[in-house]
Parts: C-alpha cells; sequence; structure tokens
C-alpha cells in the first residue's frame, strides 16, 4: 500500500487537472447493515442442534412476519434462502402429487413449480431493479419467497377439500380460499417491497408481483387429483 | 470497454510523467464519449452512458496508477528480498481484488446500461397502451416512437399467463411442462422474432427505426392480442372472437403500419414492409385462438394413438382379409347387376 500511495503522490495535483468536476460516485447502496452483530458472540462450540433451532426459529418469526405484515425490517435485514426453498419444495411436491395419480398427465410437474417461483422472483427482482429500487437481489428473493406461504396453506387447505368434498361446493370453496391467500400475499409482498421505490412507480413494480402471484393461485385452483 | 480503457491508458502513463501528456489523453477520452452520445437518439440514455463513461474513466485512472506503483514497487524492491517477497504478495492480493472489483462492477454497469429502457412513469405507461390503439394518420413526417422495454415486457409476460389459461380451459391435455415451455416459447419468440425480422426488412428498405423502437412499437401492439384473447378465451363465440379480431387487432395492426409508413420511403418499400407485418400481426391472433391448441391436441393425439394403433391393426386386419374378399365379390356381383341394368 505504502509503494501505491507513493505512485500515486505525483499524480495527486493532476487528479484536479484532469477530472475537476467529476464526482467520484457509485451507485453502491447498502440499505441495512448487520455486520456488528456477528461478531459479539462466536458460535464454533455450542451444541449442533442449538444452531439449528436458532435457524428454524429465525424462519418461523419471518413467516410470522408474512402472515401478519406490519412494516418492520426483521424480513429484510436478516435475509436467509431456507424459508423460501422449504415453501417452495412443498408448493411443488403438493402439486406433483396430483399428477402422479393421474397417469402423469395434467398436473404441473416438480420442476415446472420450481422453476417458475425461482425465474419469476428472478424477473421480478430485476424488474423492481430497473425501476430503481434500492433492495438488494436477496433481499427481494427472499419476501418474495416468504410471501408465497399464503398460497402454500391454500394449497395444503385445497387438497384437504378435494378429498373431503366434490363438485361446485368444492369449487367454491377453493375459489374463495385461493382469492384470499393470493390477495394476501400479494399485500404482504407490497408492503415489504413497496417502502424500497420511488413513490411514483409503486403500480409498476406491483403489477409483476400480481402477475406472479396470480399465476401461482391458478395452478393451485385448476388442480385436481 | 473499461479493461481496454484501462490498458490503453497504461502505456502513455508509464512512459511519461508529464502533465500534458496526461491532459492529453483525457481529452481524447472526451471526445469519444461526444462521438458515443452523439449517435444516441435519446438524451438521456446519452446522459446516462456519458456518466457511466466517466466513471469509468475514473476508475481506469486509478487503476493505472496502481499498476504503476506496482512497478515502482518492483524496481524499489531490488535493494531487498524480504521487500520483493511481501511486495510481489501484495501485488497479487491487488490484482485479484482489482478482477473480483472489476466483475461487480460490470454487473452493477449491465443493470445501468439497461435502466434507461425501464425509465418511465405508470401514467406514460396507461397512455401508451392506449395510443397502441389509436392509428395516427400522419405519414408526411416520422412518428415518435418511445425507445422502452417495461411495457413490452410486462405485456409478453401477460400474453403468457393468458396463453396458459387459455390452454388449460380449452381442454389440452399435455404434460403441463410442455404447456408452459410453449407458451414462453411463443411470445418471446414471435415478439423477438417478428422484431429482428422486419428490423432487417426495414434495414433493407432503408427505413428510419431502430431496433430498439421496433421491439417497443411490436411490443405494445400486443397489447390488442392480450385483450382479445383474455375476453374470448373466456367467452366461447365466434362471431365475437371474428369481430374483435377486425376491430381491435386490425386497429393495434393500423396503429404499427402508421409508424411504419411514416418512416418509410417509396411505394414497394411501404408495401413489403407494411404488408409484412400487418400479415405476420394479424395471422398470429388468429393462430393463437384457434389453432394453437388444436395443433397441440393433434400431436397429442397421434402420440397417444401411436401405442394403440398397431393392435387394433392385428385385431382387425384378420377379418378384413376375408372380409375383402366377400366385399370384392359382392361388389362384382353388384357391378354386373348394375351393368346389366344399364344395358337394359
Amino acid at each position: 500500500m505504502t509503494s501505491a500511495e507513493e505512485a500515486s503522490r505525483p499524480f495527486a495535483g493532476l487528479s484536479d487537472v484532469s477530472i475537476p468536476d467529476i464526482p467520484v460516485e457509485g451507485d453502491i447502496s447498502l440499505p441495512v447493515a448487520s455486520s456488528a452483530r456477528d461478531d459479539e458472540f462466536s458460535t464454533l462450540d455450542e451444541p449442533v442442534k442449538e444452531t439449528i433451532l436458532r435457524d428454524l426459529r429465525a424462519v418461523a418469526n419471518k413467516f410470522v412476519h408474512v402472515l401478519y405484515p406490519k412494516r418492520s425490517s426483521v424480513l429484510l435485514r436478516d435475509w436467509d434462502l431456507w424459508g423460501p426453498l422449504l415453501l417452495c419444495v412443498t408448493l411443488a411436491l403438493l402439486l406433483q402429487g396430483g399428477a402422479a395419480d393421474s397417469n402423469d398427465q395434467g398436473g404441473p410437474q416438480f420442476a415446472e413449480v420450481f422453476v417458475i417461483i425461482w425465474f419469476g422472483s428472478i424477473i421480478i427482482t430485476l424488474n423492481s431493479k430497473l425501476l430503481g429500487g434500492t433492495l438488494s437481489f436477496f433481499q427481494s428473493l427472499c419476501v418474495l419467497g416468504y410471501c408465497i406461504m399464503p398460497l402454500t396453506v391454500a394449497m395444503v387447505v385445497c387438497r384437504i377439500v378435494l378429498y373431503t368434498a366434490s363438485g361446485k361446493v368444492s369449487f367454491a370453496v377453493r375459489l374463495v380460499v385461493v382469492t384470499a391467500s393470493f390477495g394476501w400475499s400479494t399485500f404482504a409482498s407490497t408492503a415489504f417491497l413497496a417502502d424500497s421505490q420511488p413513490s411514483n412507480r409503486r403500480g409498476l413494480v406491483v403489477y409483476p408481483v400480481f402477475l406472479f402471484y396470480f399465476v401461482i393461485g391458478w395452478m393451485i385452483l385448476t388442480f385436481s387429483p | 470497454g473499461n479493461m481496454s480503457a484501462g490498458s490503453r491508458n497504461t502505456e502513455p502513463w508509464g512512459g511519461f510523467d508529464d502533465n500534458l501528456i496526461q491532459g492529453g489523453s483525457s481529452a481524447v477520452i472526451d471526445m469519444e464519449n461526444m462521438d458515443d452520445t452523439s449517435g444516441s437518439s435519446f438524451e438521456d440514455v446519452g446522459e446516462m452512458h456519458q456518466r457511466m463513461k466517466e466513471e469509468e474513466e475514473v476508475s481506469a485512472e486509478a487503476a493505472a496508477a496502481e499498476d504503476d506503483g506496482a512497478d515502482d514497487g518492483e524496481f524499489l524492491g531490488m535493494k531487498g528480498l524480504k521487500g520483493q517477497l511481501g511486495r510481489q504478495v501484495a501485488d497479487e492480493v491487488w490484482q485479484a481484488g482489482k478482477r473480483q472489483a472489476s466483475k461487480a462492477f460490470n454487473l452493477y454497469a449491465n443493470i445501468d446500461i439497461l435502466r434507461p429502457y425501464f425509465d418511465v412513469e405508470p401514467s406514460q405507461v396507461r397512455s401508451r397502451l392506449m395510443e397502441s390503439m389509436i392509428p395516427v394518420r400522419m405519414i408526411s413526417f416520422p412518428q415518435k416512437v418511445a425507445g422502452e422495454l417495461y411495457g413490452p415486457l410486462m405485456l409478453v409476460f401477460t400474453l403468457v399467463a393468458i396463453l396458459l389459461h387459455g390452454m388449460k380451459t380449452s381442454g389440452t391435455v399435455i404434460r403441463e411442462g410442455t404447456l408452459m415451455g410453449t407458451a414462453i416459447g411463443t411470445c418471446f419468440g414471435y415478439w423477438l422474432g417478428v422484431s429482428s425480422f422486419i428490423y432487417f426488412l426495414a434495414y433493407l428498405v432503408n427505413a428510419q427505426i431502430t431496433m430498439l423502437q421496433m421491439l417497443s412499437l411490436l411490443g405494445y401492439g400486443l397489447f390488442g392480442h392480450c385483450v382479445v384473447l383474455l375476453v374470448t378465451y373466456n367467452i366461447h363465440f365466434h362471431l365475437l372472437f371474428y369481430a374483435m379480431w377486425l376491430l381491435i387487432g386490425g386497429l393495434s395492426t393500423l396503429r404499427m403500419v402508421a409508424v411504419l409508413l411514416s418512416r418509410t420511403v417509396g411505394q414497394t418499400p411501404r408495401l413489403l414492409l407494411c404488408g409484412m407485418l400487418a400479415l405476420l400481426h394479424m395471422s398470429f391472433l388468429l393462430y393463437l385462438h384457434f389453432s394453437y391448441h388444436q395443433i397441440l391436441e393433434g400431436l397429442l393425439d397421434s402420440l397417444e394413438g401411436h401405442n394403440m394403433a398397431p393392435i387394433q391393426r392385428v385385431v382387425r386386419d384378420v377379418p378384413e382379409v376375408t372380409l375383402n374378399a366377400t366385399v370384392c365379390g359382392l361388389s362384382n356381383m353388384e357391378y354386373a347387376q348394375l351393368h346389366a341394368i344399364s344395358a337394359s
């Protein structure tokens, strides 16, 4: 480093000459810092059970935040992708079951649900970045993944309803459940995402989110074992 | 661009320590910037590019300065082996860090390059959606086309969702993965393929339109398709579809044709370009509504029927031989009888 400083000394005056009025600034933003917390205690010598339980508690805590979407930054500060992975795999497995029963036809495949959820999230995230959002890539993925939870719950309810009832009553119940959970998902994700956007462009960011959850909700509604 | 600028700058910097030379090289870069931005048709895009170029310039200067520092360090390191080793390690660490940083910078730069095309307000998108249905009869002067990709991309994704819905409700029994892939492939393929094709034609006949404008124009043209398909996939009524096809599809096609007409000179080029675009756009809507799921169903039927056909044929073949003989005999007899009747 000293040599670098020595070398840049002859150019110290030069930089003022060649670029007089250009502010040296970038576009990199750190929305919420989380570094100070980590070096307070060491997790090297604690039992594995404790580590796993702590992580599970963190995931469960975030589930609660999605179910009761008040404007807090917990979901944004400590982002993780375990919850989204769990929800995504559960949803894909539940949607897959019907396809295996009925001659491997008609139902969505496991891989397809997986790909729709992850690529859809990535496209929405890129879109919000391009529109000028300040959220980081993985924070946005985390929020979108956790907000699938109402739809996963709706899927579980739908399977139970499909086992017990059939016909128009079953469809009506499923329609109500899926519509409610779709609205819930959209509302929760926009509550988290909207703050990071310029206020005049919220509609543009919300539209792909709406479309994303709509397609997933529609897949759940049209699912039949 | 970033790396090449850096390497270009290091040579004069390594050779001379003169302030005048430095000023000269940066002036050259400024000239390049001006050349780059003068070609752009959008002011804000130009500004963005210029700002980014300037940032790159700053980082390139810093990198060059550091490179210089490394050289000096090696020269000084001749005095002691220890110092040289330390400097070499530091140099390698610096190189690795620089590579990482430039990679991260490139990622951000790529997002920044695309950002101007997504620089819209909701009211602008709304008005552009409305305008995509209103053909303007102004052919003497080139009409404005906004180069923007947010609306077109969202319309294509909407069309994918509508197509999926249509396939599902039309009773298309096919693997869902193929449905999804087909829907995405069709919509993006049409948008990108037809845009490039028309752009190529426009290039051949010397029409004044850029690829970005073509993408935006055709993308907003898909709004009519979305509306028509959303209605007619839910209300199965052929007359309604034909009316909407002519009215809404026709309006959005007319709008694109009018824009292309205003940007082309000469009768034959106009006829070629606009005829091709109108034909493709109108027939794409017909294709999506009618033959899309039917073709898929047909494919599936042929696949399904494949394993059933040989069994049936084996069963049918045995009686057919004897049956054929009797039928032949019967028909021969009938033919003879007919002949006799007609003769008499």
